[in-house]
C-alpha cells in the first residue's frame, strides 16, 4: 500500500535469541514488516509474544542476555542492528523517540520533568540553556499539560499517571523523530486519558509525518489508532495487513482467536471464546516450525513444513499453511 | 415489594486526613474526600458493576464494603445487620467475616509469597471456619475444582503459577468460605484477554452454581457490561449515575458517562462523536460542598452547577442520574 521508499523503517528477518541458564530461548524469529513515513503500524499479541523485544531490539537496548542473531532494520540509510552503540546513542531521542511502559518508572524521578525535557533538546536539538528551557515548557503545553510554565519544575510524583504519560510523549517526540515506537502508552491509563494521549500522539504523527510502531495487547485500540496491523505470537509475526482488512477477514488462526475473545460494545459471554493452550516453551529444541500449531484448530500435515510468510492478498501476509 | 436487598449501604463516606491539624491555628487537617454520600443496594443474586476513573473512590468503596476498612460517616446493613458499628479490626474475627469476601486487583501480590496454593486457600477456612485435617483437606479440594485448579498446582508458590492461575487460586480462597457477596476489584485486569474470557465465563458459573453476589469493581466498560445486572457510575467519590448496565452504557444520561463510554476503543474502529473529556479530574481535597464534582470538565455545565451539588434523581428503567440537566433519552 505504501510507495517502496516511502518507509521510514523496513525490518528484514529480525531475530533474537536470549541465554539463559536453562538454554536458549528464541524470542524472535525472522519478524519483519515495514513502517510508512505517518503510519502508525500496530504490534499486538499476547504478553510473552515478543512486542517489547522487538522494539528493544531494534533501539539497542536488549539486556545483557539477549542477542541479535538475524536480521536487518533499515532506517532512513542506517541499519539499526548494525550501529554501533555511539550511533544508536545519536539515533535514540533524536531520530527514534521511545515510549516506555509505565510513564512514573521510566521517568527520572528526582529531576523536574522541564529540565528533563530540556536535556532532550540540548543534547538532540541543539538547543542552548535558556532556549531548552522555555522550548521544553512549549512541549508540555503541545502536549496539553495546564499551566505548563509551572508544572515545568514538577517531579514525577507529583503529577498524575496520565500527566506523567504526556511528559514521556513530549520528551519521545521532543526533537520532533522520524519514527516513534511506543510500547503500551496506555496501560494503567484511564480510557479518557488515553484517549487524550492517543490524540496527541495521532496529531504529531500527522504534522511531521511520523511513523508510529504502537505495541499494544488491545485489539480495539489498535483497531482504532492504526493503518496496520501486525499480530505476534511466540516471536513469530503470523499476520500483517491493513487494519481495516485484518479486522475484516482475518485469516491466521490466532488472529481469529484473539479477536474471538475480545469483549466488544455487542454481544454476550457466551459469544467470547478463549484460545486453546498457552505459548510453547521456546527455550524447547524441538519447536515445531509454526510455533502456533500445537495450540491450533486448523492443523494439517502441511504445518509440519518450514513456516513461510504468504501473500494472500495485496498487502495481506500470513504465517499459515491453511488459512481461513 | 422485593424482598430485602443482601446489601444496603446508605449515606457512606470515607475521608483521609492529609497532613496535620495546623496546632497555632487550630484549622482542621485538610480531607481528601475519598467516598461520599454514597448509597446502593446490592440483591441477593445480583451483581452490580462499579465503574469509574482511577481515583475515583471505586476500590476505597470496595474496601469499606468488604469491611477492610471502616466508614467516616454512613451506614452498611448487610442480611439485616448494620455493620459499621463493628470496626474493621474486630470484624476480622467475626462469623459474618466468611460471609463477604473480596478477591483483589493482582492475586500476585495480594497472596503471602511463602503460601502454596493449597496454603492460600486453606488458611481462612482454618481460621474462619475452624476445618482441619481431612475436613479441611476435602473443603480445599471442593474450591480448588470447582475453580478450575488441578491438584497438580496444589504444592506451587504464586510466582510459579501463571497469572490465569493465580487468578484461579485468588477466587478459590474466596469462594471456598462459601460468601454471600463476593466483592471483584479488578478480577481480570492483569491477564491477557483470551485468560480473561476463562476467568469471566468461571466467575459466571460460580455465580449460578453457588448463589453469590457480585460487586464488580472495573474500568472495563466492555467486561462490566458482559458481567454485571446493573451498574454504578462514581466520579471524584460520588455516584453520578446507576442503572442497568445494558441501558446505561447504550444510552449514559449523564455527560461524565457519555464521555466515558465515547473513549472506548472500539474493535469496528468506529471512533465516537462524542467530544473528548479533556482535562483531568479536580482535586479530591475538601471539595467545595455546593458545587457539581464534575463542574470544570463538564462540557454541558453552567453557573448553576456551581451553586447547586445535584442529587440523584430517579427516571424510568430503574435509573437514577446526579445531573440538573439529564432528560430521558
Amino acid at each position: 500500500m505504501m510507495a517502496a521508499g516511502a518507509n521510514v523503517l523496513a525490518v528484514d528477518g529480525l531475530s533474537v535469541a536470549f541465554r539463559t541458564r536453562a538454554g536458549t530461548v528464541a524470542a524472535l524469529d525472522r519478524v519483519s514488516f515495514t513502517v510508512g513515513k505517518g503510519e502508525t503500524l500496530a504490534l499486538v499479541g499476547e504478553s510473552g509474544s515478543g512486542k517489547s523485544v522487538t522494539a528493544y531490539a531494534l533501539l539497542g537496548l536488549l539486556d545483557a542476555a539477549g542477542r541479535v542473531t538475524g536480521g536487518s532494520a533499515s532506517f532512513e540509510g542506517d541499519d539499526l542492528l548494525r550501529a554501533s552503540p555511539r550511533e544508536l546513542a545519536s539515533i535514540r531521542g533524536r531520530r527514534v523517540g521511545m515510549i516506555f511502559q509505565n510513564p512514573r518508572a521510566a521517568l527520572n524521578p528526582i529531576r523536574p520533568i522541564g529540565r528533563q525535557i530540556a536535556d532532550v533538546l540540548r543534547r538532540h536539538a541543539g538547543l542552548g540553556p535558556r532556549a531548552a528551557k522555555a522550548a521544553a515548557v512549549e512541549k508540555l503545553r503541545e502536549v496539553g499539560i495546564p499551566d505548563p510554565a509551572r508544572r515545568a519544575a514538577a517531579y514525577p510524583f507529583e503529577l498524575s499517571g496520565g500527566m506523567c504519560q504526556r511528559v514521556m510523549i513530549a520528551i519521545a517526540v521532543a526533537a520532533s523523530p522520524a519514527l516513534l515506537i511506543a510500547d503500551e502508552p496506555t496501560t494503567g491509563l484511564d480510557v479518557t486519558t488515553q484517549a487524550v494521549a492517543m490524540d496527541i500522539m495521532a496529531r504529531l504523527a500527522a504534522e511531521n509525518g511520523m511513523g508510529t510502531i504502537l505495541i499494544t495487547h488491545d485489539l480495539a485500540l489498535a483497531a482504532e489508532r492504526s493503518q496496520r496491523i501486525a499480530v505476534m505470537h511466540a516471536g513469530h509475526i503470523v499476520e500483517d495487513a491493513p487494519t481495516a482488512e485484518l479486522l475484516a477477514h482475518p485469516r491466521h488462526p490466532y488472529t481469529r482467536g484473539l479477536l474471538a475473545a475480545t469483549p466488544t460494545a455487542a454481544g454476550t459471554l457466551d459469544d467470547l471464546h478463549s484460545v486453546p493452550g498457552g505459548l510453547p516453551d521456546l527455550r524447547r529444541a524441538d519447536l515445531p516450525p509454526c510455533r502456533y500449531a500445537e495450540r491450533c484448530e486448523r492443523r494439517v500435515p502441511g504445518c509440519d513444513d518450514p513456516l513461510a510468510w504468504r501473500e494472500l492478498t495485496p498487502g495481506h501476509l500470513v504465517a499459515c499453511w491453511n488459512p481461513a | 415489594m422485593e424482598h430485602p436487598p443482601l446489601l444496603d449501604v446508605a449515606e457512606l463516606c470515607k475521608r483521609f486526613p492529609i497532613g496535620r491539624r495546623s496546632w497555632r491555628k487550630g484549622t482542621p487537617a485538610p480531607m481528601v474526600h475519598a467516598v461520599d454520600d454514597v448509597s446502593l443496594v446490592v440483591q441477593r443474586g445480583e451483581t452490580l458493576g462499579l465503574v469509574g476513573e482511577s481515583g475515583c473512590g471505586k476500590s476505597t468503596l470496595a474496601r469499606l464494603l468488604a469491611r477492610l476498612s471502616d466508614a467516616t460517616e454512613g451506614s452498611i446493613r448487610f442480611a439485616g445487620r448494620e455493620l459499621t458499628e463493628l470496626p474493621a479490626s474486630k470484624f476480622a474475627r467475626d462469623p459474618d467475616r466468611a460471609r463477604i469476601q473480596i478477591v483483589f486487583q493482582d492475586a500476585g501480590e495480594s497472596i503471602n509469597p511463602r503460601f502454596t496454593a493449597y496454603d492460600a486457600i486453606a488458611d481462612a477456612l482454618h481460621h474462619l471456619k475452624g476445618f482441619s485435617g481431612s475436613a479441611l483437606r476435602a473443603q480445599v479440594d471442593e474450591a480448588a475444582e470447582l475453580c478450575g485448579l488441578p491438584l497438580a498446582l496444589w504444592e506451587r508458590f504464586p510466582h510459579q503459577l501463571s497469572g490465569g492461575q493465580r487468578a484461579r487460586v485468588g477466587i478459590a480462597r474466596a469462594i471456598a468460605l462459601r460468601p454471600e457477596l463476593l466483592i471483584l476489584d479488578e478480577p481480570t485486569a492483569a491477564l491477557d484477554v483470551s485468560v480473561q474470557v476463562t476467568i469471566l465465563k468461571l466467575l459466571e458459573r460460580l455465580k449460578t452454581q453457588l448463589g453469590i453476589s457480585y460487586i464488580f469493581v472495573s474500568h472495563d466498560l466492555n467486561v462490566v457490561r458482559l458481567l454485571c445486572d446493573r451498574v454504578v457510575v462514581m466520579y471524584l467519590g460520588r455516584i453520578v449515575e446507576v442503572g442497568p448496565a445494558q441501558a446505561v452504557f447504550d444510552a449514559p444520561l449523564h455527560p461524565y458517562t457519555r464521555g466515558l463510554v465515547a473513549a472506548v476503543p472500539r474493535l469496528d474502529g468506529v471512533r465516537s462523536a462524542t467530544p473528548r473529556l479533556s482535562g483531568d479530574p479536580r482535586s479530591p481535597i475538601d471539595p467545595d460542598p455546593n458545587a457539581c464534582r464534575f463542574h470544570g470538565r463538564c462540557p454541558i455545565g453552567t453557573d448553576r452547577c456551581t451553586a447547586a451539588m445535584p442529587a440523584l434523581r430517579s427516571f424510568p428503567d430503574r435509573r437514577e442520574v446526579a445531573c440538573h440537566f439529564a432528560v430521558e433519552g
